[in-house]
């Protein structure tokens, strides 16, 4: 007999569905308390005097900024199905960006399971979940989309 | 900030400045609090033992950003990042040197844009690369200043 998938019923039903779009307010202080956290002083992520002058008109959120609140919920339910392999590691982040975001934009983030392989790994069986996470901005212009790849095992 | 750097003054093999962090758990509370990222295994010491780690860990998309501030650093407040990918390899600890590095793997122009591609990374106090990433960002010509 074949040996039993690590593809679940459960974990097929989600692959090419949209999840429930998030939507975050991109504020101010939460740009200026994230890149404090990272402990980057670029002024461009915290000094409004500065950024005026510069490129952008405004202080810009930091290349991270965003991605895990996109990412996390989508995270946690595919790491809570149920499947022979129970942990989860990350496999990898690709971010490509089109857009800055700035204070008062409205970021709306989509993410879905594009594909699932099951590989042989050195110690059983591993699982890749892909995930694509969309960033969308209130004039609907793609900010930024990250493709994450989570590995079960 | 470091002045400007221009597609003409980037070979391939350049080292990009090393950036020198030194995470705390103080730091990965914060970054939790700022990320939305409240996985235990950051901050919790009980739980991160309970999942086979030798104590809390310090959060991949952290050093990441470290990696992110090292290169918007160096490509200043002209160049652009175009695309940004990262793997954990291993493990960073808090209260240890996160050390960030990069080079120049690549350039070309594309579309009318300069392309630059660096491979980053940041290394443990074992000098062992735990997280690899890479970023594509464009870079300003002097020529055109000139124009």
């Amino acid at each position: 007999m074949a040996e039993e998938s690590a593809i679940t019923e459960e974990l097929r039903s989600l692959l090419g569905v949209e999840a429930e779009p998030e939507v975050f307010e991109v504020e101010k202080g939460h740009i200026m308390k994230f890149a404090e956290a990272v402990g980057d002083p670029n002024p461009l992520w915290n000094d409004m005097e500065y950024a005026r002058g510069a490129r952008y008109g405004s202080i810009i959120a930091p290349p991270i900024f965003l991605i895990d609140e996109g990412l996390t919920k989508f995270a946690d339910k595919l790491m809570n199905i149920k499947c022979p392999l129970p942990r989860t590691l990350n496999g990898g982040t690709e971010i490509e960006y089109y857009q800055p975001m700035k204070p008062g934009d409205s970021i709306t983030t989509v993410a879905k399971l594009v594909d699932i392989q099951e590989k042989a790994g050195g110690s059983g069986k591993l699982l890749f979940l892909i995930v694509e996470v969309n960033y969308q901005n209130q004039k609907g212009e793609l900010v930024a989309k990250c493709r994450n790849t989570f590995i079960r095992r | 900030m470091a002045d400007q750097v221009y597609y003409e003054d980037v070979e391939v093999g350049d080292s990009l400045p090393t950036l020198i962090k030194h995470p705390t758990p103080r730091q990965l509370v914060m970054w939790a609090g700022a990320s939305g990222d409240f996985y235990e295994i950051h901050y919790d010491k009980d739980f991160a033992l309970s999942q086979g780690l030798p104590g809390i860990i310090v959060h991949g998309m952290l050093t990441a950003s470290f990696l992110a501030q090292l290169i918007t650093d160096w490509m200043g407040g002209r160049g652009t990042l175009k695309r940004f990918r990262t793997t954990n390899r291993g493990m960073l600890l808090p209260n240890q040197d996160a050390i960030c590095k990069g080079t120049v793997a690549k350039k070309y122009i594309e579309g009318g844009e300069h392309y630059v591609e660096c491979e980053i990374w940041a290394e443990n106090e074992k000098r062992e690369k735990a997280v690899l990433s890479s970023a594509l960002v464009t870079l300003p010509i002097r020529t055109a200043t000139a124009a």
